[in-house]
């Protein structure tokens, strides 16, 4: 079976979304869950978050970052070519809230795995407050999709460039010191943003949850390459997670884990730029 | 067998198996043991004393009939040699060159009490492979009608799934295999590696059993994607057999075990064998060998690992072991072979802690020295730390092989499986049977981390199992 590309679309420079067409996995994903693919018969297996399902048409939406090799090969890949293998859905949907407000924050492309929780929750009737962030103006992704399902919507980008100059930290900070009641957050981007989130919710002990894009290789707790450490117990981001409480989480170690293979990738993807191979 | 060969001269030893050099082997990952030519073979079988109660078929456990396949060879007749095999292995070419014969077969040859057992594994091994390259399976193997059609699932493609599959198909059951990861195999593809079990021959072993009519479906996580329930309900099985195996790896729970640099041996060896690391950047998983490579434990699995270590251009490989030499749990050709190669053994010292830089990689592992205690209850010594004995060994890669558990994602995903106290399913050993109607397990996930063979075993019994009870039902 192989697992066809319907739909491919950019959404920002180095962002583009992709549809696989995979009823099996469709059939069961759920927000917070993803996917581990391998795009042909010598690539590696990538954990890629679910972003959006469709059961009726056996859909998977997926937003990729092309910053790595094989997200780059898939990059090169086009509408009807299929990727070789398409393993789903993984790790432990998300345990939303009822009712109660709920701040959301997305950064980058950290967005797209946010918008089916928004997007649960909004039609839940939970107060949402959606705070996204990114680089720049052009950067920004879903921001319409996820302003639907929200009571308020911020942007922030780091140059100013569009809603207002600085960090979701600094909204998030204003929301809170305005006495806004928030139930929970729910933070999902580069680690450095979550930490960053984890760090002021802790504070005012507001309960908060991150999901953590860590190394994988199978996916289904056999290897280990998703060690974290949560409340000082080791524990497998693919089978215990991928979502976590982040007041648990030891980032520092999560940062450092993520680098393991930078050098190798750095060869990989001279390989890809001088054109050895086609991506096929 | 009427006319019995003449009674040869005895031969004391077995027939060595040429083997690759040490020296160039630990540059390549081309299998180590080349194996028999025919009069090898032939040379060998004649060794064979035809004992009247043949005692080496008791340690065998799928019972494969070896007098008679050894008279086949004797004869020259390979092919006929194969059938008699396969009427009970599916996977001769495999089992000829894993399983532990020296505690199985080979252990009860009359031969061996004197002298060196009948080399029963590499004749396994010769004539398997001779069926392999004759692309015997062609003629479809004879298959009978008893099944009706029925439908049965197996859950893992390792070998207890792929015996358990088989065995059905030529009973005549439609049987569909539901394998979590890409490829089919189990640990005889992600864990084993290449140099002691070609992928090729994996391969054609599995090809065999498609052969069969057995049908694979891979990328399918029971549990996550289906679950044993659907497979049963929606999906209108008549009988489910769970063969998952024993795939999460254990660490050590100490200090520095996250650092860059840690690796579990699943993870290495399933980036070296399964995702073809080696060949990086031609294949795009990658590893990191680092200079000084020490490997915890010293079983099969720390073997491989270290040996896999080398291959990969590390400077130097250490096995750390808590016990003795003696207590070792690794087949002693594996042991023999990575001494050859250049591994280190140190025995009696165990890691109390990782040591790393700032940047978050490893620079060394802290060890104690370690003494033999009193027999515990497994009768092995166990082992007592020597008060301040505390070393230091300088590496920057480590890798973790002090065992695997079963992963317990079925187990948590089916209402009504009994899970056993360290986290195996609970199965009647002689059928299979679980405490669900219509589930069946064998295998790893059944007795813990255990050998391909008696997984094998389990998957041929519960094949008996499923047959009778969907006669009956
Ligand atoms: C490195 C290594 C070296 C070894 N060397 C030897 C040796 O030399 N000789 C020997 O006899 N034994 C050896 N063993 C042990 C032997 O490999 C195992 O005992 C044997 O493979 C167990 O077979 P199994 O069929 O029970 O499970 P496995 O071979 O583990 O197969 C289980 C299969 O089930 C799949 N699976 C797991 N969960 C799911 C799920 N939820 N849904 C679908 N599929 C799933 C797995 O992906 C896997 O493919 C070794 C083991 C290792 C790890
Ligand atoms: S990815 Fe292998 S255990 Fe999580």
């Amino acid at each position: 079976m192989l697992y066809p590309i319907v739909v491919k679309r950019t959404l920002a420079p180095g962002v583009r979304l992709y549809e696989i067409r995979a009823p099996l996995v469709a059939r069961k994903a759920q927000p917070g869950q993803f996917v581990i693919i391998r795009v042909n018969e010598t690539g590696e297996r990538i954990p890629l978050t679910i972003a959006d399902f469709d059961r009726e048409f056996g859909m998977i939406t997926m937003v990729v970052q092309e910053i790595g090799f094989t997200t780059k090969t898939l990059a090169k890949m086009e509408v009807g070519d299929d990727l070789l293998d398409f393993i789903g859905p993984l790790g432990n949907p998300s345990k939303l809230p009822d009712s109660g407000t709920v701040v959301c924050i997305g950064g980058g492309v950290g967005c797209a795995p946010l918008y089916p929780q928004v997007r649960a929750l909004g039609e839940k009737g939970v107060n949402v407050i959606t705070i996204v962030g990114a680089r720049s103006a052009e950067n920004l992704i879903l921001t319409r999709e996820l302003g639907r399902y929200s009571k308020e919507l911020h942007i922030t980008t780091d140059d100013g460039s569009e809603g207002r100059k600085g960090f979701v930290s600094d909204v998030l900070k204003e929301l809170i010191e305005k006495g806004t009641p928030i139930d929970e957050v729910i933070a999902i981007g580069p680690m450095i943003m979550m930490k960053v989130v984890s760090g002021v919710t802790k504070q005012y002990a507001i309960p908060t949850v991150i999901s953590l894009n860590s190394l994988m290789v199978d996916g289904t707790g056999m290897c280990g390459s998703c060690r974290v450490t949560v409340g000082g117990v080791t524990k497998f981001a693919c089978v215990d997670g991928p979502e976590f409480d982040a007041h648990q989480i030891d980032f520092d170690e999560q940062m450092k884990r993520s680098a393991v293979y930078r050098d190798q990738e750095a060869k990989a993807l001279e390989r890809l730029n001088c054109g050895c191979r086609n991506g096929h | 067998m009427s006319d019995k060969p003449k009674k040869k001269p005895l031969v004391k030893l077995k027939r060595p198996m040429p083997e690759q050099d040490p020296h160039a082997r630990v540059g390549n990952f081309n299998e180590v043991a080349l194996g028999y030519a025919a009069e090898d073979a032939i040379a060998e079988a004649g060794r064979c004393l035809h004992c009247k109660d043949a005692p080496c078929k008791q340690g065998c456990p799928v019972e494969v009939d070896i007098p008679e396949f050894i008279s086949e060879i004797i004869e020259g007749r390979f092919d006929e040699a194969a059938d008699v095999i396969r009427l009970k292995n599916n996977l001769p070419a495999i089992c000829g060159r894993v399983c532990p014969q020296e505690s199985q077969c080979e252990k009860f040859c009359l031969m061996g009490k004197k002298f060196e057992p009948v080399a029963i594994g590499r004749l396994e091994r010769f004539v398997a492979d001779y069926a392999l390259e004759k692309e015997q399976s062609e003629e479809s193997p004879v298959k009978s009608a008893d099944g009706q059609g029925r439908r049965v699932a197996v859950v893992g493609s390792g070998p207890a799934g792929l015996t358990c599959a088989a065995d059905l198909a030529r009973m005549g059951y439609q049987v569909t295999i539901f394998e979590a990861l890409h490829k089919p195999g189990g640990v005889l593809v992600y864990g084993i590696p290449e140099f002691r079990l070609p992928k090729q021959v994996v391969q054609a072993e599995i090809e065999y059993v498609q052969s069969l009519g057995v049908e694979i479906k891979v990328n399918m996580v029971i549990g996550k994607t289906l679950s044993v329930d659907e497979l049963l309900g929606e999906f209108e099985f008549d009988a489910v057999f769970i063969g998952t195996g024993a795939g999460a790896p254990r660490f050590m729970c100490i200090p520095g075990e996250n650092l860059n640099g840690v690796y579990s041996a699943n993870e290495f060896l399933t980036r070296a064998n399964l995702m073809k690391a080696y060949l990086f950047p031609e294949y795009a998983t990658p590893i990191r060998v680092g200079r000084r490579v020490a490997v915890v434990g010293a079983g099969n699995v720390a073997l491989d690992a270290a040996r896999t270590a080398l291959r990969l251009g590390a400077e130097s490989v250490s096995i750390v072991y808590r016990r003795s030499r003696e207590e070792m749990p690794a087949r002693l050709e594996e042991f023999l072979h990575a001494e050859e190669e250049g591994i280190e053994f140190n025995f009696l010292r165990n890691p109390v802690r990782i040591i790393g830089d700032d940047r978050g990689w490893v620079t060394g592992m802290e060890c104690i020295r370690m003494t033999l205690g009193e027999p515990d209850d497994s009768g092995r010594c166990s082992p007592v730390c020597v008060e301040e004995s505390n070393f230091e060994m300088k590496v920057d890669t480590v890798v973790i092989a002090i065992g695997q558990s079963p992963n317990p994602l079925v187990g948590r995903t089916t209402p009504g499986l009994e899970i056993g106290r360290r986290g195996t399913i609970v199965a009647n050993e002689e059928t299979g049977q679980t405490s669900r109607e219509g589930v069946f397990a064998g295998g790893d996930i059944v007795t813990g981390a255990a050998t391909v063979i008696l997984a094998m075993g389990a998957g041929k019994k519960a094949a008996r199992t499923i047959d009778a009870h969907l006669k009956e039902g």
